[in-house]
């Protein structure tokens, strides 16, 4: 479902200023045609209250010589359409309250008593009975303003007048000028509407603008002059700017980090150049000493040249070990993984722990044989614990839990010595970066070349206490370095 | 006649109605005729354009004289200030000591018109003015034979008087306001002159259609016109003439019809001897 607040600036702001004009144009309205309708009432009741009085002043010599069609003709003149001040009917009555002529006769017939005629007739007679004073007053009674007016002549009361609006009269009028104030609070909106949507969208372009250009952030950084934005004071002004800085700086640390990453790339070439160099002078030096040595005195003596020889051999196998560590590759066809290579490692690796009197805590869980190659997923298993061994103090604990999860094969060996200072962490699988106690620091970087050959993932993480390396090992992909093996 | 006579006929006779005014306006010589609303006094053209006729036929200027009420044309008559008037048989019957019959007006084919009860048309049971008793009731003018004299008459033959026998009752000194009354039933019934309601019910359907004629009277001689003392006997020759040759030529005729009426003739005191027998009976030489 669609919120509010997920929909776009570009129709969010249009859509709150319709609003806001909608809603303002509403108020204003019905606030000036309340006060419309309030004059418009007070009006009618003074029209109405003065016409009265000058209606009954006509009324004073008919009714004085009880000429009663005159009356008659008079008030009905009164209500008749296009009289003016429309009343719906007139009553006259006489001093006792009986009706003496009406414009509504078949109710108000003439000389019924007054208070017989209804609950508003009743209503009435009670007021007039009740009122002193020679002025006109009105009444509201069920949905009907009715003005009462005395006739006087010199004092003596003749009679009173009852001047009967309807309320729809007022509604009528009412709804007319309602009518007319909507239609046009409905053209001055067809005039703001568009120029309210028009100014809405034109503030909300440069936020979509900005949004989306800090959208692509991540994917790529846009480039100088693809961020558009006007160059003012005000908040979009300074957002802006702040994020043409931004991107600069963005991309101002892309071509650092580029550049470190090279030099990076340059150190570790250039420490494996020296790891390597120095791997090989170790026995060129010795050979080559040999070979003067043989130069100076043996050529004669056959137990120098043997000596030599083996010298010269042991270096030169030395230099292939080296070379050959280097040279990781999946080198020979190798059988599936079963749970039993796993125990060899096992039985394998127990008389160094014993020697190191450490414990080796074995966990395998591997169900059956799985698609990975044997050989490759041992020399991983052996590197790790025979480094972590190497860790532990005498006494310390070394464990090893094998299993499968969703994605492959995992194996992750933890051991309680030695933890890797942090500062080492991100050379540990280079080679060459032993850990100083004389081996020349391969085994981790072969560890890693297999891994990775293996498409897997190898982790570590290490504090005081505890050190563990994690491998991951898929089997989709190893299933294809089978088969393409 | 061509269309060209023609045409300069008619401005002939705009400029003869203009210059007839104009003699009128300064009083002078003029002619003055009272109407009484005997007869539909409330169309100002027609009067107008029989008035220009008459003043033609005359060769005099004429004005017509409405009022309110019989009584005011009668008290000007008596006062000499109009030579001829249109009246009820019932005030010349009381004035015909100086009143002179001029002429009387032929209403199908006859001097007579009666009185008609008339209740509003809701009223479907009501016969007779004695079946009204206590309710409201329109007389058209106190000095109306059709519109208060025969109704009066009738009541006290019941030995009972409008003020009793009504609950209330009032004038509207016109026929055809009675007929109004009715209609908006502020009155239950009304007394009015039948050549009225029959000439009404032809141009204002509307009006009569809401009323019903209950009773109807036996004929009266039809409302005169009268000459008073003012008139002198030329005068009232000339002018007999002209009324009596009204159905002779065409423009005279037109107003006949307008007036609902065949013609105008001589006329006999006779002929409202039935009125004066009511008037005695009431017994109210003035009311």
């Amino acid at each position: 479902m669609l919120h509010f607040r997920d929909i776009s600036f570009r129709y969010k702001i249009p859509l709150r200023a319709t609003v806001l004009v909608l809603v303002t144009a509403t108020v204003l309205t019905t606030s000036l045609l309340l006060r419309e309708y309030r004059d418009l009432r007070r009006d009618m009741l003074d029209g109405s209250a003065r016409w009265s009085a000058v209606l009954s002043q006509t009324l004073v010599a008919p009714m004085l010589h009880d000429d009663l069609w005159r009356a008659f003709e008079i008030v009905r003149a009164a209500t008749s359409p296009g009289g003016g001040e429309q009343a719906s009917a007139i009553t006259l009555v006489d001093p006792r309250l009986r009706i003496y002529v009406s414009t509504d006769p078949a109710r108000y017939p003439i000389l019924a008593p007054l208070h017989e005629r209804g609950e508003a007739a009743r209503e009435i007679a009670s007021r007039i009975d009740g009122a002193a004073g020679t002025a006109s007053h009105s009444v509201e009674i069920a949905d009907k303003l009715y003005v009462i007016t005395p006739i006087d002549a010199d004092g003596v009361r003749l009679g009173h007048m009852i001047l009967e609006h309807t309320s729809t009269f007022m509604q009528s009028r009412f709804a007319g000028m309602w009518l007319s104030a909507t239609l046009v609070t409905l053209f001055v909106l067809l005039l703001i509407l568009p120029v309210s949507w028009f100014w809405g969208r034109r503030m909300a372009e440069p936020l979509v603008h900005l949004a989306d250009c800090i959208g692509k952030v991540g994917a790529t950084i846009p480039p100088p002059g693809a961020l558009q934005f006007e160059d003012s004071k005000d908040e979009l002004g300074q957002v802006g700017r702040a994020v043409a800085r931004m991107f600069d700086e963005l991309r101002e640390k892309e071509g650092l980090e580029r550049e470190m990453l090279f030099s990076e790339r340059l150190a570790a070439i250039g420490r494996l150049t020296g790891g390597i160099a120095h791997e090989i002078n170790n026995p060129l030096g010795g050979m080559l000493n040999a070979i003067g040595t043989y130069r100076k005195h043996g050529a004669s003596d056959p137990e120098l040249a043997a000596r030599t020889m083996s010298l010269l051999e042991r270096g030169l196998l030395q230099i292939r070990d080296t070379v050959s560590a280097l040279l990781v590759e999946a080198k020979a066809p190798s059988h599936p993984l079963a749970p039993q290579d796993i125990e060899d490692v096992h039985i394998l690796l127990k008389p160094e722990a014993a020697k190191k009197s450490a414990r080796l805590q074995w966990n395998c869980e591997l169900p059956d044989e799985i698609p990975l190659p044997a050989t490759l997923v041992r020399q991983v298993l052996i590197n790790l614990v025979l480094n972590a061994l190497q860790a532990v103090e005498a006494g310390g604990t070394v464990a090893c839990d094998i299993g499968l999860s969703a994605d492959g094969m995992t194996m992750a060996v933890r051991n309680d010595g030695r933890y890797i200072e942090e500062s080492r962490l991100p050379y540990l699988f280079e080679p060459f970066v032993g850990d100083g106690n004389g081996k020349h620091g391969l085994g981790l970087w072969i560890t890693y070349q297999i891994v990775t050959g293996l498409g897997g993932h190898i982790s570590v993480q290490s504090e005081p206490g505890l050190t563990v390396f994690a491998v991951d090992l898929p089997l989709g992909m190893a299933v294809e370095m089978e088969s393409a093996s | 006649m061509n269309r060209r006579q023609a045409l300069f006929g008619l401005c002939g006779l705009a400029f003869a109605g203009r210059g007839a005014r104009a003699v009128a306006e300064t009083g002078g010589d003029a002619v003055r005729i009272g109407m009484t609303p005997v007869f539909l006094d409330d169309q100002v053209g027609f009067l107008g354009a029989w008035r220009d006729y008459l003043a033609q036929a005359l060769g005099r200027p004429v004005e017509f004289i409405q009022r309110g009420s019989y009584r005011e044309i009668v008290e000007l008559m008596r006062q000499e200030k109009l030579h001829f008037a249109w009246l009820c048989g019932y005030p010349y019957v009381r004035e015909q000591r100086w009143m002179r019959l001029l002429v009387v007006p032929v209403h199908q084919g006859q001097p007579l018109y009666r009185s008609y009860l008339i209740v509003p048309a809701r009223d479907t049971a009501t016969t007779r003015i004695a079946e009204l008793r206590d309710r409201v009731f329109a007389f058209s003018d106190p000095d109306s034979n059709s519109g208060y004299l025969y109704p009066h008459y009738q009541l006290n033959r019941a030995n009972t008087s409008p003020a009793n026998f009504f609950r209330r009752s009032f004038f509207t000194y016109s026929h055809k306001k009675v007929v109004e009354a009715v209609a908006l039933e502020v009155a239950h019934g009304g007394a009015v002159d039948g050549y009225v309601w029959d000439t009404l019910a032809r141009t204002h359907a509307e009006l009569t259609g809401r009323t019903r004629v209950a009773d109807r009277s036996p004929p009266f001689g039809f409302p005169p016109f009268v000459a008073g003392p003012v008139a002198s006997p030329a005068l009232f020759r000339r002018m007999q003439a002209i009324l009596l040759a009204m159905h002779d030529d065409g423009a005279g005729a037109g107003f006949l019809r307008q007036l609902n009426l065949d013609r105008f003739a001589l006329g006999t005191p006779a002929l409202y001897a039935d009125i004066e027998r009511m008037l005695r009976a009431v017994g109210q030489p003035n009311v």
